[in-house]
């Protein structure tokens, strides 16, 4: 998980994430950066949330907003987590950065009864012409250089839906965002941004 | 309160112990009674009218009440409290805000009731007739301490190693008593090899002629030096030291370095690594009681809250209420992360409140005495969030 992503990750989502949280719910954010959107859900929604972060400076800051932290590393799964102990499994921006794809959003699945997913979508119109211009892209979603960047897994929103066909992982509901704005028409080409509700089509049977 | 009322050196300054008599009955968990007892304490900071700043600062293997400041103003390095990089004005444990608490544990050898004491009875020192006890027996003397002080809830307790299992223990006996236990570089239980190490301690002390079956007290007042098993301690030290550094530390620290540059065929001080430990060892077994450390490493040995709920650690912390702050070192081999890992497991099981920082220190299970920036900076910012 990068530090400097989840330290600088956008926050126009939080706002849209926090509609789908109920009050009082156990929440657990994955890559929790300093902590921003469980203070959030907290003063808002009296959740009982704990934040997953690896970056020592970004654990002082969640401790420092009176957010739970818990300093684990993603790469290692969500060991030790029990099954459907939390109501919503959040991973914000994130998910471009963790290398095990699919092991992660298993169990996501198997710990959260929904998980609340977003990514910055590769095939975002912009992105598309700077490839095609001959460079990789770089913008507000995707601010690295290709030699320094924390995302280790580029894909887009098609790619995604895909992946959720294959692992039959049900997609409850989808926003798409471009400058900040809900896209309607042709997200995969239209939104630089993509948020998720999904969960498991058949709880109990997705844990490899 | 501004910074300028932070003394340069952020110390509490010269400390004197102070000591609380019980006349009460003690009863141990191995069924042994304590007709009543002593505890030796040290105090920094002031209690708040509301008597809500209090927190206390439990001992590892080693250690005792002098936490902060020092006892000699011309001896400051040598007098220090072994905590003192966290606790004072304007440090992690700011005691312009907190009213700390250090206290020497029953059976210890600086001022508490031990098996250095004169039993009321027979009128001679315990010695090896001092009962075992245990980190519950621990915490409930505390308790009584709390008593005393006027203090009926604690706004942390905190410790390191075998003081982490007191902070823990006290969420579990005295839940309504401790609103947030910090439990650093800790276990909920001692591994089979964590064990081992502490036999070879032990047999090192019982084995030796000096030992007298633990009434070495009474042997030879007219000696120049006092009897005691000094080299079984030495050795009980030498191997214990070993474990609480990591590999990597001992190789940058010392290497293979020698004393000569030449090998020399004999058994005397060759590499600096013998020197230290040898050092180290004889420092120890100067200052510190044998029969006190054969009972702190039985009582290591016996901590396990799951005992009772069939080896299940939720079950068993299912009684707290605390809010938690659980820290480890990633070189700690002794008390490694994993099972710091399985203490914050069992706290989400229960739904309680818990952050857990796992830092990146490089001197093993030493590391929580040190003042590494993430660690203390991740403390800092856990106890400026404690109301009081």
């Amino acid at each position: 998980m990068s530090s400097a992503l989840t330290r600088m990750r956008g926050r126009f989502d939080f706002a849209h994430i926090a509609r789908w949280i109920a009050p009082g719910e156990r929440v657990l954010d994955l890559g929790c950066g300093d902590g921003t959107l469980l203070r959030l859900l907290a003063d808002t929604r009296q959740i009982r949330g704990y934040g997953v972060e690896l970056d020592p400076e970004n654990v002082a800051a969640c401790i420092q907003n009176g957010v739970n932290v818990l300093q684990f590393n993603l790469e290692r799964g969500l060991f030790g987590f029990e099954d459907r102990s939390f109501d919503h499994v959040i991973m914000s921006l994130s998910l471009q950065t963790v290398r095990h794809t699919v092991p992660i959003l298993r169990e996501m699945l198997r710990v959260g009864r929904e998980v609340v997913v977003s990514f910055p979508n590769f095939a975002y119109k912009p992105h598309r012409e700077a490839i095609a211009a001959g460079h990789m892209p770089v913008s507000r979603h995707l601010p690295y250089q290709w030699f320094d960047s924390p995302n280790v897994r580029f894909f887009t929103i098609a790619d995604f839906e895909r992946l959720c066909a294959d692992e039959r992982i049900e997609i409850i509901e989808r926003m798409s965002f471009a400058e900040g704005r809900l896209v309607t028409r042709d997200p995969n080409l239209n939104a630089e941004v993509a948020l998720y509700r999904i969960r498991d089509r058949e709880p109990g049977s997705g844990n490899p | 309160m501004d910074d300028q009322d932070v003394g340069k050196d952020q110390s509490v300054g010269l400390v004197t112990p102070q000591t609380a008599v019980f006349d009460e009955t003690l009863a141990l968990k191995s069924g042994a009674t304590l007709p009543g007892f002593s505890l030796a304490f040290e105090t920094y900071g002031a209690l708040n009218a509301a008597r809500s700043n209090a927190v206390l600062v439990c001992h590892a293997l080693s250690g005792n009440h002098h936490v902060a400041g020092f006892y000699d103003a011309h001896h400051r390095k040598e007098t220090l409290g072994w905590w003192d990089n966290l606790v004072g004005p304007g440090k992690p444990l700011d005691t312009r805000r907190f009213f700390v608490v250090g206290v020497n544990n029953l059976g210890g050898c600086h001022g508490s009731t031990g098996p250095m004491s004169i039993h009321p009875e027979t009128k001679r020192p315990y010695g090896a007739d001092f009962p075992l006890v245990t980190v519950e027996d621990w915490v409930a003397a505390q308790a009584r301490l709390a008593d005393y002080l006027g203090i009926d809830a604690w706004a942390a307790v905190i410790g390191g190693s075998l003081g982490g299992m007191q902070a823990l223990q006290w969420t579990l006996e005295y839940p309504q008593r401790v609103r947030h236990g910090m439990v650093i570089a800790s276990t909920p239980r001692l591994s089979a090899q964590n064990i081992a190490f502490n036999e070879v301690a032990r047999q090192a002390i019982l084995s030796d002629p000096d030992f007298h079956g633990g009434h070495y007290y009474e042997c030879d007042p007219s000696a120049k030096q006092p009897v005691k098993p000094r080299n079984g301690l030495r050795l009980a030290r030498m191997v214990g030291h070993i474990t609480y550094l990591s590999d990597d530390q001992l190789a940058e620290k010392f290497g293979r370095r020698m004393r000569h540059g030449a090998h020399r065929f004999n058994y005397e001080v060759e590499f600096e690594i013998e020197s230290y430990l040898r050092h180290q060892g004889d420092k120890f077994a100067e200052t510190f009681d044998a029969n006190t450390y054969l009972l702190a490493t039985k009582a290591l040995d016996y901590f396990d809250p799951a005992f009772d709920y069939a080896g299940d650690l939720r079950a068993a912390l299912a009684r707290a209420r605390a809010d938690f702050f659980v820290a480890s070192f990633t070189t700690d081999w002794r008390f490694v992360p994993e099972k710091s890992r399985e203490i914050v497991y069992a706290l989400l099981h229960n739904g309680l409140n818990v952050s857990y920082a796992e830092i990146d220190c490089d001197a093993g299970h030493d590391s929580f005495l040190l003042a590494t920036p993430h660690y203390h900076a991740t403390l800092a910012a856990y106890l400026r969030g404690i109301t009081l």
